[in-house]
């Protein structure tokens, strides 16, 4: 080709000069591991399926967050949620509304309809789950999932457990309760009611199963030693909670005093507020801070005019009237009696003292350990000593909750699977946290958390309807969209914008980004603008 | 000014976002973008100049359908861009001297009119040397005839090309090779200098504007409202340079954030000499902020450091808040 006048060479594009090599850092796409998830007991993804109700897809963050928890709806009303106070955003505005926008995701699924399809492939195990509470149906959904055949065997009438005879109506709607259980059985779980499992020793013996899953709770109430007239009326707590849901409520009376300081404090006497008790008080020997009641329940036990006389035991029980002692805190914090005394009238005294497991269908299996009343597991197996039976909820060492009941019988589902395909679980590895340095916050918009509506305080002590609200469609988008996505690229196109040197590539809806170090200098402009912090800055090894 | 979108997650404030309707995305969010300014050119790491000038050419292509020219002052966008024979642009580009950008668009505007191309619309380009200082009686025509050019000027505060020299658009008490951090009155003199976006507005041309690399909405937002109008045309972008500022390179966009919310760099926008827009400061900072992580004012830091040149420097931020009506009116 004739050149023009002085030009002696052809034009070419400034893409012959790879800049790559000028680099001494390269920018790396990861993955971090957001707060909340790194608390949910029960290992929910939530920034995951956050991510996906952002878009207004429910369907899919719904399935998203059933594949580590199959009870949302549940979950939404009555997990402590402590990944709220973990949440990044709270320390901008405040903590993202997960527990709501749950719950919304739950009671959308109920609503549509949506179920969980059968496995693909039938491993031909069979897995006996004893215990129909949140562990044991966690279990049995996940083993599920892995293609195992599964029977559950319940003592109780129905499915639930604890989650129906402890955690009151006005907490946990029973139409809830009964439809995400029976979405678990309607997957094929064979299950067996008022099927109290004796001896477990018996049922391996008979060789039906090829693994044993145990989550039979904690329903033995603790007793306390009080001097009592005969005619003095005591119940205990567990009791009294499991008699709602019979035919006959239980016969409390006016003036009712719980003695306890736990939740199952609480809910009794929440439930004696609105069975009629005019007054319904907590006696509790430590004080507020110590109270290990969740304090999201004390307050809405309080706002309905629950009363909590603290620093205070009871000494005597007599005839509608009880002896009470006032206690002083220590220097070590330990309730000391102050010979103090006063009188308070009662009709009846609730024991809410603790629960203890009921670890007789055990006896005859060896090489368990049993420790301080609860069954010792593998933490990271959830396996007994005994090979092939494993252990989950309240009758292994742990903290007592829904949430983490539901964890445990992930866990154990999982190992369970692996235990039958002779290997063992390996350890996943955990992404380094999501801490709120590493995010850019200036990209984020102030918004501030959505209050779930709340029932009127006076329609709530007088019936068993629902004390918290949900989410209408509106405002679970809107707070699901209040999620800071910390650690994990959300498609801002940050990245792709601020690159001076074009050297990242947009891969489409979905699929992120990557680099092009070809051209990338190294500057570390996508990393600092980045707002959820999901691009690190690597040196590179020159 | 860039739509308002209620958008809860990220504001308006990201690149793009995956939930927005495809109308809504910014130019850069596009994967069809025209990388006007393409990988391989030789800017510095992290260079707001580059940055900045593919923003607003990528912003100019899309409002004019690929039917642009651009013209370029002498200067490190023209150096880094175009060693010969490589050129990292990819529309018709023509560079020419250090002062007379303004001039050749003018030329080439006049051209295209002569033919009929009334489609083909010109861009000048130049960073602040070849805009304020050497191409300014150039750029003065050009207003004063009320020429069809869009000129850009990318503003990183001095001739850093050359080796960092003070510009009419260096900062006081900035250092630069020719305003030494020694003495009694270390850096740049207070007093002096351009304030080139005003005079433009005193030229009346029909648009004048600032932006900066750090808020690419409202850059390319001011870009498009250009490229509507005929005549003469003022786009004046802060692009912080980390070779002259002496900065880290992954702080290019923080500082031009930074200029913006301390109010040393008014962002806003005219039309025929009146200012019809400003864009609001949204977390008010201390200037200290904007000045510690650049090592140009280093001096005026440590003991004994110049608190009473930081405390001029502060009113000069106090005094455009006032004078341009930066804060929102709640804060004020």
């Amino acid at each position: 080709m004739k050149k023009p006048f002085a030009i002696t060479l052809d034009p070419g594009s400034s893409l012959a000069n790879k800049t790559g090599s000028w680099r001494t850092e390269r920018p790396v796409y990861v993955d971090r591991l957001p707060p909340c998830n790194a608390q949910c007991p029960a290992g929910e993804d939530i920034q995951g399926w956050l991510f996906r109700a952002e878009g207004g897809d429910y369907e899919a963050a719904w399935r998203h967050l059933t594949r580590e928890n199959p009870f949302p709806a549940i979950m939404g009303r009555v997990c402590y949620h402590s990944c709220e106070e973990v949440c990044n955003r709270g320390q901008l505005d405040a903590a993202v509304g997960i527990n709501s926008v749950e719950r919304f995701l739950g009671d959308e699924a109920l609503k549509r309809g949506w179920g969980f399809a059968p496995p693909a492939t039938e491993s031909g195990k069979h897995v006996l789950v004893v215990g129909a509470g949140p562990s044991g149906m966690s279990a049995a959904y996940h083993l599920r999932c892995l293609g195992h055949g599964v029977t559950v065997k319940e003592a109780g009438p129905m499915l639930g457990g604890m989650l129906r005879f402890g955690i009151p109506r006005y907490r946990l709607p029973r139409e809830v309760l009964d439809g995400e259980m029976q979405r678990v059985v309607d997957q094929g779980v064979a299950v067996e009611l008022n099927a109290r499992v004796a001896c477990i020793a018996d049922e391996m013996r008979i060789g039906r199963f090829d693994a044993v899953f145990l989550a039979v709770g904690a329903h033995i109430a603790k007793r306390a030693y009080i001097p009592a007239k005969d005619s003095a009326r005591i119940l205990d707590a567990v009791a009294v909670l499991r008699s709602m849901e019979g035919e006959e409520p239980p016969m409390l009376g006016r003036r009712v005093v719980v003695y306890g300081g736990g939740n199952t404090a609480i809910d009794v006497a929440r439930t004696a507020r609105r069975l009629g008790a005019t007054e319904a008080i907590v006696v509790y020997r430590r004080t507020r801070e110590k109270m290990p009641a969740h304090d999201l329940e004390l307050e809405e036990a309080l706002q309905e005019g629950v009363m909590v006389k603290w620093l205070s035991t009871i000494r005597r029980a007599g005839e509608g009237a009880l002896t009470i002692e006032k206690m002083a805190l220590d220097d070590s914090g330990n309730p000391q009696p102050t010979g103090e005394f006063e009188t308070l009238e009662t009709d009846s005294l609730v024991l809410a003292l603790g629960q203890d497991v009921d670890l007789s269908l055990l006896e005859g299996v060896p090489g368990l350990e049993l420790k301080d009343g609860v069954v010792q597991v593998d933490p990271l197996t959830m396996m007994t000593g005994h090979p092939g039976l494993f252990a989950g909820g309240d009758m292994v060492p742990a903290q007592r909750n829904v949430t983490v009941a539901v964890g445990h019988g992930k866990k154990a589902a999982r190992c369970i699977d692996a235990w039958l395909r002779g290997a063992r679980m390996p350890a996943a590895p955990k992404h380094a946290l999501a801490t709120f340095e590493r995010l850019n916050v200036w990209y984020y918009s102030d918004a501030p958390k959505t209050v779930r509506p709340q029932l009127e305080i006076a329609r709530r002590t007088s019936s068993f309807d629902e004390v918290q609200g949900g989410l209408t469609e509106d405002n679970a988008l809107f707070e699901a969209r209040r999620c800071l996505s910390c650690g994990n690229c959300f498609e801002c196109d940050n990245c792709y914008g601020v690159c001076p040197d074009n050297a990242v590539i947009k891969l489409g809806a979905g699929k992120r980004f990557a680099f092009n170090y070809d051209y990338c200098k190294g500057c570390g402009i996508c990393a600092a603008e980045c707002p959820c912090g999901a691009i690190e800055m690597v040196p590179e090894s020159v | 000014m860039t739509a308002e979108i209620k958008f809860y997650q990220t504001g308006t404030f990201t690149v793009g976002n995956r939930l927005l309707a495809p109308e809504l995305h910014s130019v850069q969010a596009s994967i069809e973008r025209s990388n006007s300014l393409n990988s391989g050119h030789r800017a510095c790491q992290g260079c707001g100049e580059a940055l900045g000038a593919r923003y607003a050419v990528d912003a100019a292509m899309r409002a004019t359908s690929n039917r642009l020219i651009a013209c370029n002052a002498t200067g490190c966008l023209e150096v880094f861009s175009t060693p010969y024979p490589e050129t990292s642009w990819q529309l018709p580009w023509i560079h020419s001297l250090f002062g007379n950008a303004a001039a050749v668009g003018t030329g080439i505007a006049a051209a295209l009119k002569v033919k009929g191309k009334t489609d083909v619309r010109v861009i000048a380009q130049g960073g602040d040397g070849g805009t304020t200082d050497i191409g300014f009686g150039c750029l003065s025509g050009m207003f004063e005839r009320n020429d069809d050019v869009l000129y850009i000027c990318y503003d990183n505060e001095a001739y850093m090309n050359t080796g960092v020299q003070r510009s009419s658009a260096t900062p006081p008490a900035a250092r630069t090779a020719t305003t030494m951090a020694v003495g009694p009155r270390p850096g740049a003199s207070f007093g002096q200098g351009k304030n080139l976006p005003l005079i433009a507005m005193a030229h009346r041309i029909p648009y004048v504007a600032t932006a900066t690399v750090a808020d690419l909405h409202d850059l390319e937002a001011k870009v498009d409202t250009a490229m509507r109008v005929r005549g003469a045309r003022y786009l004046h972008v802060l692009v912080p340079c980390p070779l002259g500022w002496g900065s880290a390179s992954h702080d290019t966009i923080r500082l031009a954030r930074l200029a913006r919310e301390t109010g040393l760099f008014p962002v806003f926008e005219a039309e025929h000499g009146e200012v019809t827009a400003v864009t609001h400061i949204r977390r008010r900072v201390s200037v200290l902020e904007y000045l510690r992580p650049q090592r140009r004012f280093a001096h005026l830091f440590g003991t004994p450091g110049h608190p009473e040149m930081l405390a001029r420097i502060q009113e000069e931020a106090d005094r455009n808040i006032r004078r341009f009506g930066l804060l929102d009116a709640s804060e004020a």
